[in-house]
């Protein structure tokens, strides 16, 4: 069999964010749903009429309101409704959640906005207008009543799914005026209730999503199951950059089961049959000879993990450097300085690992494509799907499942949702795509290997009066998402050291980027850079505050002197921890890092044993996000986030030897167990509107703060800086 | 031929004796509730009951347990909810989810064997079940739940408190 002609490079699946706004606006109106369809179990499937495009109320009252955004674990299927249920004035028991359709979203010119679910936006960036249609809907409710009553609607009230006409005491159900509320005019301005009078907001209300989550139904997309439908294992080659060689189909299509091999653009090898071990077998006994010849980096770089090291350390002294930041003169204040800090830091490529590989079911046919998903941007993978089978995208229907975690890897990379319809295009039956976790983790697309030098100064009463940062890295936006870099620059790869996003008041700062992209593909991982860079300089600020012979605490705290809200954070977690004040044999270490709006800090309480084995004990944690929506799902968070940063700073690395990623499965990837799981204390410590009008973000900032606050609690116990990650990597003598 | 009960049922499968016990629940039994996650053992996502022992059904070749009894997740409360299914919603455990069928059945297995586990006890039986979403805290709290009987009455899911009355949150 021979292999397809490439259509499209390894950047073609990855749209950005201008070039999918640019499709949306050219969209055509479209059928709501293909005929024949088969919804995901939370689809909205849109039985009564709409009062406002967010909310559907039957007539026993029961409140339907829709969710643009994704679940993926973080809580948006209740939190977001909840936005809308406070000025709805319905009655939360009454409350389902269900997704909208991308494709109607289009179709009917996106009045549900933006679907996108990563940098922890989802509340920051929809609670405005959720909150305004919820007060949209409660005022055409209580229109129509009072309407119905012939009176003011001023004279009524609305509470718990029901209007009051106060003056007589008569009540109408929400489930009794929704039919003809709906057909009202939408209020346009409407006034949002004062935080104090909050009722729903900041409420730690169950999550609308448990039940279905503990009583195994099929909520995942790869739970899904359709007439007819054949399953596909699929192998791309082991090596990055390379392609298929050779191999005979006829070896395999006689197996049990099997149906087709399909070659999946000139990388990757897909046997469908009619189950997935049917085809994973098949696979398996399937000799693919791989070419390998082209797996070099364009530049003839060996994409081993020792030469590419080297090749970001040499980045460091390069002269192509993107300036983020630059305050007063840093040259002068270095060149006069008393004393000089000085260090390089390090941190691996790491891969998500989301519980669920990566899966799509798709059935691709004369008419258009349907796919079931787990995507964290449901119109992204519409307009991928599309753009892949160069169809128009009103023939495309993407059904958006729950996502078995998402950490970024389902978002704006979408290679997998590629992969599934045009192994799909090629067979007259829906398939549903799984990946083997070892494809999972050796085609995974990783957060940037990253490197970084620090230089500061101090002058002769001890004062730092200059902090110089060199970073380099390979660029995720110059992969992922071209429309955000400036002028070629990636300034996101210097978050943490930037204005917005790092407030140490220090008198000369500059902060610079060197840009080196490789044929190793990166991605958002959950915390994206912030978590690199919040590690760089945190372990760095433990470092300068030693050097200073000062508490590392104490060393932030006059950093901080002129930012309350993170001084706030540092010293509720400080306060929170005990800190100082620790059994003999327990080492503290102290972070900070702000991102996604939101300010986080952790300390951990750690020891070592005899055997140089570390232990983390507790891990307190402070978080400011600005508001609160759910407090029992910002504690999830914040424990959810320090396992996810903390087993990747312990032992999570990615290495590659010629193109091949030498890791493939949870023996070799280890990520945090249950054994590992310290004790987490969240205080939450929300400064409202004090210092910013914003909503922060949940999702993830509290992964930045973790890993260097493990770095510091070992440099406190070994007086040695962790100058790379993972912590494996270092034998830790005892104490 | 392989016969063999599922959550009360019998079947009998005539396929590839290989083929593992996860693939035949959920490609032809539509059992899709236990789940795949690392097909190594590695990871509990598939995690079953044999004979009433937790078992990855990953692992296991359906050639292998002839006349065996396998429960499931679709299985394990009967038409009721387990006790741990019910602590589980209470104490709002699942963050993404996708790891909690296979949770559950470990622990229901712990439980069944240890009606009083230590948190070593939980430790030792629960480290094989990853959940990449961090919901050890939760899971641990929801087994000492049922455990100490107390789950029936248990308070809404644990919340951190707001700014003044901040108290740590297990
Ligand atoms: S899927 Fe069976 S142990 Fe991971
Ligand atoms: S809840 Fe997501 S992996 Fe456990």
């Amino acid at each position: 069999m021979s292999t397809q002609p490439q259509t499209l490079g390894r950047r073609g699946f990855a749209f950005g964010i201008s070039a999918l706004a640019g499709l949306v606006a050219a969209l055509p109106p479209m059928p709501s749903q293909a005929a024949g369809s088969t919804p995901s179990p939370n689809e909205s499937k849109q039985q009564h009429p709409e009062v406002t495009v967010w909310v559907v109320i039957e007539p026993d009252d029961t409140t339907i309101i829709r969710v643009a955004r994704s679940e993926m674990g973080q809580g948006s299927m209740t939190a977001l409704p909840m936005l809308v249920a406070e000025e709805l004035e319905c009655d939360w028991a009454l409350v389902r959640a269900e997704y909208v359709l991308a494709s109607d979203n289009l179709a009917r010119g996106r009045p549900w906005g933006d679907m996108v679910t990563a940098a922890s936006l989802a509340i920051r960036a929809s609670h405005a207008y959720l909150r305004k249609a919820g007060a949209q809907a409660r005022t055409m409710l209580i229109d129509e009543a009072a309407a119905r009553w012939g009176v003011g609607a001023d004279a009524c009230v609305a509470k718990n799914s029901v209007v009051t006409h106060i003056p007589t005491g008569r009540t109408l159900r929400y489930g009794a005026l929704a039919q003809a509320a709906s057909a009202r005019a939408i209020p346009p301005n409407v006034p949002l209730k004062r935080p104090q009078d909050w009722q729903v907001i900041g409420r730690p209300l169950a999550r609308l999503d448990t039940v279905e989550k503990v009583t195994a139904r099929p909520i995942y997309a790869s739970d899904v199951r359709l007439p007819g439908m054949l399953h596909a294992a699929v192998a791309a080659c082991p090596a990055r950059g390379g392609r298929i060689g050779h191999f005979d189909a006829q070896q395999v299509l006689a197996m049990p089961g099997v149906r087709q091999v399909v070659a999946v653009d000139n990388n990757a090898v897909a046997v469908v049959a009619a189950s997935w071990w049917q085809a994973k077998k098949a696979l398996d006994a399937l000799s693919i000879v791989w070419d390998e010849s082209s797996a070099d980096g364009s530049a003839g770089l060996e994409l081993s993990t020792e030469p590419l090291a080297r090749m970001f350390r040499a980045g460091l002294d390069a002269s192509d450097v993107a300036i983020g930041r630059r305050r007063g003169d840093i040259d002068a204040a270095l060149a006069t300085a008393a004393t000089l800090v000085q260090a390089d830091y390090e941190a691996p490529y790491l891969a998500h690992a989301t519980m669920e590989p990566q899966t799509c079911t798709a059935h691709v046919t004369a008419q258009g494509a349907q796919v079931w998903a787990p995507t964290q941007n449901g119109e992204g993978t519409l307009l991928v799907v599309a753009q892949t089978l160069g169809i128009d995208p009103s023939r495309v229907v993407v059904h958006k499942h729950h996502l078995g975690g998402g950490f970024g890897r389902r978002g704006l990379a979408q290679d997998w949702a590629r992969q599934a319809v045009l192994i799909a295009r090629e067979v007259d039956a829906p398939v549903k795509m799984i990946w083997s976790r070892e494809e999972d983790v050796r085609h995974d697309l990783y957060r940037p290997f990253c490197v970084a030098r620090h230089t500061a100064g101090f002058d002769r009463a001890g004062r730092l009066i200059g902090w110089k940062t060199r970073l380099c890295g390979s660029s995720i936006s110059d992969a992922l998402a071209r429309d955000r870099l400036k002028n070629g620059e990636d300034h996101e790869m210097m978050s943490g050291f930037l204005e917005e996003d790092m407030v140490y008041d220090v008198p000369n700062i500059e902060v610079g980027y060197v840009m080196r992209n490789t044929a190793v593909p990166v991605c958002f991982w959950r915390g994206v850079n912030h978590t690199q860079n919040g590690y760089f300089r945190e372990a760095f600020v433990d470092e300068m505050a030693r050097a200073r012979g000062q508490d590392p605490y104490l060393f932030r705290r006059d950093l901080l002197a002129h930012s309350p809200r993170s001084l706030a954070v540092l010293d509720e977690v400080a306060r929170r921890a005990n800190w100082g004040r620790q059994h003999a044999g327990v080492h503290q270490g102290i972070a900070i890092v702000e991102s996604y709006e939101s300010v986080c800090a952790h300390v951990i309480d750690l020891s070592i044993d005899a055997a140089g084995q570390p232990t983390v004990h507790r891990v307190v944690c402070a978080i400011d996000s600005g508001y609160v929506v759910n407090p029992a799902i910002v504690t999830a968070q914040m424990q959810g986030a320090v396992a996810f940063g903390l087993g990747a700073a312990l032992d999570g690395e990615i290495t590659l030897h010629k193109g091949r990623v030498q890791q493939s499965n949870f023996h070799d990837y280890p990520v945090l167990r249950m054994n590992q799981m310290p004790p987490v204390e969240t205080y939450l410590v929300p400064s409202a509107d004090r210092y910013s009008a914003k909503w922060g973000g949940i999702g993830e900032p509290g992964v930045p703060p973790i890993a260097p606050a493990l770095a510091n609690a070992v440099f406190a116990a070994t007086g040695r800086p962790v100058r790379s990650l993972p912590l494996s990597r270092h034998p830790l003598a005892p104490t | 031929m392989t016969e063999l009960t599922v959550n009360g049922t019998r079947h009998r499968f005539d396929g590839d004796p290989l083929t593992p016990l996860l693939w035949y629940l959920r490609d032809e039994l539509a059992l899709s509730g236990t789940r795949f996650g690392c097909g190594a053992g590695l990871c509990g996502c598939c995690t079953v009951h044999i004979d009433g022992a937790a078992a990855r059904a990953c692992s296991v070749a359906v050639g292998d347990i002839d006349g065996k009894v396998v429960t499931t997740i679709e299985g394990l409360g009967g038409t009721v909810l387990h006790p741990l299914q019910k602590a589980w919603i209470q104490l709002d455990v699942p963050q993404c989810g996708y790891c909690q069928s296979g949770q559950i059945m470990q622990a229901a297995a712990l439980l069944a064997g240890n009606p009083a586990p230590t948190d070593p006890d939980i430790d030792d039986a629960m480290s094989g079940n990853i959940c990449r979403c961090g919901t050890y805290p939760r899971i641990r709290a929801a087994i000492k739940a049922v455990a100490s009987g107390s789950h029936a009455g248990l308070a809404p899911p644990p919340g951190g408190q707001l700014a003044a009355t901040a108290k740590p949150v297990p």
